[in-house]
């Protein structure tokens, strides 16, 4: 986010969400205590954006996140115009993304953007008259998953510090997992373990940046889905992404490397907690839901109520 | 040894890397210029075995941006009645708009008409730059 980084409203107006890190962890923090108390006393929060507009532009599909906005925007009181076939109706006349942000901005006093080519958002956000928060930028950020993933393992753990975590799937172009692997390597006590096939292994530059974050992170890499499971405090699956392949073999190759089942759960931790940004698709097996530690979907509750938090933030006059 | 006249007043860029002079000349469009310009090769030179200079008698205003670039070591003398007025050792630029293509073919920059390359230095030594939208590195 542009401005100031400490926790007072009035630094939050006018900002963007571009980036995981444009948050500072007490930033974090704060945002957690706004989503629990919407958490408690939804009632309380739901006209506080009467008369403001939110426009949600998606250049590429993503039914969850744009729901989970506009579900969001809609309990707080607020209004949503969706622009949801942008990228055959704008683009397709030949207009700059530029453009089409500064007329939406003029419509809209909040912008939600999804869009396949990375750094868009960052683009956008040099054009955008009103606050622009990021749903998402090719394979490289999405930070309003950051917020859920930290939420819930703040709700879930009640510590973002001390913690094992392992990351399991499709770690090059996973933008959830970069940018949850940032955010959490500016905490204490963070060990990171790494789990991949040879081809989807971690980015070395974001590997390096991690390193280099002077925190005391610990990265261990491996290919076996045992090495993470067991003394895990939380096990994050990914889906191999499909969109993210230039051709379809290549994908077809890794789809199925792990899966996740009942069998392997019994390695893990008896409170360790598993986390998926959805959608699931082969990698964790349907009879994994009924396991008390499968937190998925509540995770994407606890989406819904952050990112309410955020709006609240981001619309707060001075 | 060959001999190129002093100039009254204008721009002398020196420690010009021994075989990129003529790159440089031509960046700067000196090639089709009216007033004198000299580019001077294998010049032999105690710190750098050999280097190019490049007299240019006029004062125009000079991309250091895009000199920077091209060679960081070198150093531009502005001179004015025969005397050297400032020198300057141009270094890595900081900031490069609009002159490095970023080589990720996923990034905006290459895709949007407003996308307006835009490079952050990194590290000096290895001449690294940013992509400040996808944050994509190369080496300069």
């Amino acid at each position: 986010m542009r401005g100031p980084s400490n926790a007072n409203a009035a630094d939050w107006n006018g900002r963007h969400f571009i980036d995981s890190l444009d948050l500072s962890p007490p930033e974090y923090e704060a945002l957690f205590d706004v989503a629990n108390r919407i958490k408690e006393g939804p009632s309380n929060y739901s006209s506080r954006c009467v008369g403001k507009l939110m426009a949600t532009l998606f250049y590429e599909p993503s039914t969850r996140t744009r729901l989970s906005f506009e579900a969001a925007m809609m309990r707080l009181g607020g209004q949503v115009l969706t622009v949801s076939d942008v990228a055959t109706s704008s683009v397709a006349k030949g207009e700059s993304l530029a453009d089409t942000i500064r007329t939406v901005g003029g419509y809209a006093d909040l912008i939600v953007m999804r869009h396949p080519r990375e750094g868009a958002a960052r683009l956008a956000a040099l054009y955008a008259p009103v606050p622009l928060i990021n749903g998402g930028d090719g394979a490289r950020e999405h930070p309003t998953q950051t917020l859920t993933d930290m939420y819930t393992i703040r709700t879930f753990k009640d510590r973002l510090d001390d913690l094992t975590v392992a990351f399991c799937g499709d770690l090059r172009y996973g933008r959830t997992v970069h940018s949850l692997i940032k955010a959490l390597a500016r905490r204490s006590g963070i060990r990171f373990v790494l789990i991949s096939p040879e081809e989807l292994r971690l980015p070395n530059a974001t590997k390096e940046e991690v390193l280099a974050s002077g925190s005391g992170v610990k990265i261990q890499e491996s290919i076996r889905m045992e090495d993470g499971l067991r003394d895990c405090d939380l096990l994050y699956m990914t889906r191999i992404q499909k969109e993210r392949f230039f051709n379809e073999e290549d994908y077809i190759k890794l789809r199925d490397t792990y899966v996740l089942t009942p069998e392997k759960m019994k390695e893990a931790n008896k409170d360790a907690i598993i986390m998926h940004p959805l959608p699931r698709v082969t990698e964790i097996s349907p009879e994994v839901d009924e396991d008390e530690r499968a937190i998925y979907f509540q995770q994407a509750r606890l989406g819904m109520l952050v990112r309410m938090a955020l709006i609240i933030r981001l619309l707060e006059e001075e | 040894m060959l001999t190129v006249d002093a100039i009254a007043k204008g721009i002398v860029l020196d420690h010009i890397r021994a075989g990129t002079g003529i790159r440089i000349f031509e960046r700067l469009g000196l090639r089709s210029v009216e007033y004198p310009v000299a580019l001077v090769m294998n010049v032999p030179s105690s710190k750098m075995g050999r280097k190019d200079i490049i007299k240019i008698s006029d004062t125009l205003a000079l991309d250091l941006t895009l000199l920077g670039l091209l060679g960081p070591d070198i150093t531009v003398s502005y001179i004015d009645e025969g005397k050297v007025t400032e020198k300057v050792k141009i270094g890595l630029p900081e900031r490069v708009e609009g002159l490095i293509e970023c080589k990720n073919p996923r990034c905006i920059s290459s895709y949007e008409r407003h996308g307006r390359s835009l490079f952050t230095l990194v590290d000096s030594k290895t001449k690294e730059y940013q992509c400040f939208y996808c944050g994509e590195r190369v080496r300069v």
